[in-house]
């Protein structure tokens, strides 16, 4: 913490009062701190710096991890596998930022367009951005320079571990060829007073070098070194209140003792990932908007993404040791495209991705057991691996609601997750798998893991922006239609998931917002 | 940890010489000795005191252990560090009457118990029969963790752990594949 660190009063009015301190939440506070804005930002979870990580993964887990009880509904596998966990997300200053790979993919163009692209599907809710690739690209260059990302800006790439090497036999071998160790927010040479990466594994954990970037040792300290940021962590936001104007006022929450306090506000901004944050503007409901807050659409919740994922292990004759080095070392990006004659709309990424024996006795297989189980443990020191994050669909019904039949902590109804795969997710998904079979197969497997997806860790579009206030939450800001002091700084806001790890766009967008935001005070519009 | 290490010299621990425990115990099926408290291995290497279950019990729940994620390299006594989660007042019913029901599966079969059956493939069909029970899902869930997270079993399967306090892996091999 800096030591001029700002403290607010409750009573300050003139405060934006941030929720959550994440890829969204944090870099929004920070930019706008540098543009010499007053914010409080709120962080449910504690401080925990690159020392204070565990290259455990139990132990890192029990350390970060969002672990509030959550319920969930529908036929996707990780409502029976993972009936309380939905999401793997992190509850600290940085938020999701800690946890996350750093692969950092900018959308592709067609990816805004996404209705008009792939025209009407049945049983989606698609919809066109209200900006294109051209509004965000200067966004992009900031957000690409901010968290260092490899492959741009003159930055070399990183070099390839052992499961990339695998990986990139195989895809060379399979026909593919747009194959390397991808675009990285983990320095590859020292930048930003960050040092360059040591090989370690454990990104998911936290890096310990601080080579991967971070809102929770770059942003946010930064933020604070201004004067013009005060993060108040074990600070759980309960309710948004509003005036009868119908703006606004400020944010009830949970201090670190439990006792709950209220902040004034002169704007609030939501950014507490797809989960949290419509479930708070839900559970902000009021007699005037009894629907929660910014919901006069009724899409608060609705279009839950998560996008379409799972994983390929595959075993070889001799050791890989995927373990070492960065855990998403490489990338496939030759069916990232659109391409409606593979069966599917939209495309996906094949991603390197590595767990730790702990986590692969816990992921491979949910449920598993028995010698077809173990005998692929047996082999693990032998084991390459990959992701698939592709997009899924927006769909009405994949919604976050509050179950009033269970209560967390704060006796406040937990968020229950609703998620159907639509037929396009599971054409996508069996094509992926299809696809890191051939790879794996051309390179010597000799048996491949169609691994089921994890708990969600890319988590979208429950606020989704639209052009039209009926179609949407938030306007091409981040602005809640609603409220015009209530904006939305997250990935919730996504109006459709692309196939890209969405945490760079999430920067992007709140580098923009914060601009938008900073512009309009100043004009005395807001 | 409760599970007590027999020297080789067999020397006591807790007043359990080998001999001596040896002398108390009697068989519980192919691979385990059972007395007053306790559960050993036939060579009374190890050896696990019971608290809250009855040792006979024990003794299913790490052969139940076994096999459902039997790793032939992994020792007995690691399973029975993995089981011995469920030896609490709280839970004793539950594990009790759950092993209960497996040995009468068992004598359906025509075993004596679940312990009689020396192959591996009969044990697993009874397992097949209880699998959607809550005490098997219990022993199961239980053993992701119990038996995996337990770093002494973790280089039987390669897997080298923690590695920031070794520089990484950036002189030690991120990248040393040789066969592709």
């Amino acid at each position: 913490m800096a030591d001029n660190m700002a403290k607010f009063g409750h009573d300050d009015a003139s405060v934006v009062v941030v929720v959550g301190t994440g890829s969204g939440g944090g870099v929004l506070a920070n930019e706008l701190a540098q543009r010499g804005v007053k914010v409080v930002a709120l962080e449910a979870g504690g401080r925990y710096l690159p020392e204070d990580y565990i290259n455990d993964e139990w132990d890192s887990f029990a350390q970060l991890s969002w672990g509030d009880m959550r319920t969930t509904s529908g036929d996707w596998r990780v409502a029976r596998d993972f009936a309380n966990l939905p999401a793997w997300i992190v509850k600290a200053v940085g938020g999701t930022s800690i946890h996350w790979a750093g692969a950092s993919l900018r959308f592709q163009e067609h990816e805004f367009k996404a209705l008009t692209t792939y025209g009407p599907v049945d049983g989606a809710s698609l919809l066109d951005w209200p900006i294109t690739l051209a509004d965000l690209e200067p966004y992009y260059d900031l957000a690409e320079k901010k968290l260092g990302v490899t492959r741009t800006n003159e930055l070399p790439g990183l070099p390839g571990n052992n499961n990339y090497l695998v990986l990139e036999k195989g895809a060379k071998a399979a026909g593919y060829s747009k194959v390397s160790t991808g675009r990285m927010a983990i320095n590859s040479v020292d930048y930003d007073d960050r040092m360059a990466c040591q090989q370690t594994g454990f990104c998911f954990q936290g890096c310990k070098w601080g080579a991967k970037w971070s809102a929770a040792y770059t942003d946010i300290p930064r933020g604070e070194a201004t004067g013009n940021l005060e993060v108040r962590d074990h600070s759980h936001a309960t309710r948004i209140e509003h005036d009868d104007d119908g703006k606004v006022t400020g944010v009830r929450y949970i201090d670190r003792d439990g006792t709950e306090q209220f902040q004034r506000a002169r704007i609030v901004a939501v950014a507490g990932n797809s989960i949290e944050s419509p479930r708070l503007l839900l559970a902000s409901a009021s007699e005037r908007f009894p629907d929660g807050l910014a919901n006069s659409s009724g899409q608060v919740g609705r279009n839950y993404m998560r996008h379409t994922t799972g994983s390929v292990y595959a075993i070889f004759e001799r050791p890989v040791r995927m373990w070492r080095g960065t855990t998403m070392a490489g990338i496939v990006q030759d069916e990232a495209h659109h391409d409606p004659a593979r069966g599917f709309v939209g495309g996906y990424e094949l991603e390197t991705l590595a767990l730790g024996i702990p986590f692969m006795a816990a992921f491979m297989d949910p449920g598993g057991w028995g010698r077809e189980f173990t005998s692929a443990l047996d082999s693990y020191e032998n084991m390459a691996g990959m992701w698939i994050v592709g997009e899924d669909l927006p769909q009405e019904t994949n919604r976050i609601t509050l179950n009033r039949g269970e209560t967390d902590r704060f006796g406040l109804p937990v968020p229950n997750v609703h998620y159907d795969d639509h037929p396009n997710d599971i054409a996508m998904r069996n094509h992926a798998y299809a696809a890191g079979e051939r790879i794996y197969r051309a390179a010597g497997a000799t048996r491949v893991l169609p691994t089921p997806p994890y708990p969600s860790t890319h988590n979208l579009g429950t606020n989704r922006m639209s052009e039209n206030p009926r179609d949407g939450v938030v306007n091409k800001w981040g602005q809640s239609h609603d409220i015009p002091n209530l904006f939305v700084s997250d990935g919730s806001v996504f109006t459709t998931s692309a196939a890209e790890n969405p945490t760079l766009t999430i920067v992007a967008l709140a580098i923009r917002q914060a601009e938008h935001i900073a512009a309009e005070m100043e004009k005395g519009a807001l | 940890m409760t599970v007590i290490h027999k020297s080789p010299s067999g020397s006591d621990v807790r007043g359990l010489t080998r001999r001596g425990l040896l002398a108390r115990a009697i068989a519980a099926g192919a691979t385990f000795v059972v007395g007053g408290g306790f559960v050993a291995a036939r060579d009374a290497a190890w050896a696990v005191e019971t608290a809250a279950l009855k040792p006979e019990t024990m003794a299913v729940l790490i052969q139940m252990a076994r096999d459902i994620y039997p790793h032939d390299r992994i020792a007995d006594r690691f399973y029975a560090i993995a089981v011995k989660a469920h030896d609490t007042p709280e839970q004793a019913q539950v594990i009790e009457e759950g092993v209960a029901g497996l040995n009468l599966v068992a004598q359906a079969q025509g075993f004596e118990g679940y312990l009689a059956a020396g192959w591996e493939k009969d044990r697993v069909a009874m397992l097949r029969m209880i699998e959607h029970t809550p005490f098997f899902q219990t022993i199961r869930a239980g053993l992701v963790t119990g038996l995996y997270n337990q770093k002494e079993v973790w280089p039987v399967f390669g897997y080298e752990g923690e590695s920031f306090s070794q520089g990484g892996y950036i002189e030690r091999g991120f990248n040393d594949i040789d066969w592709l």
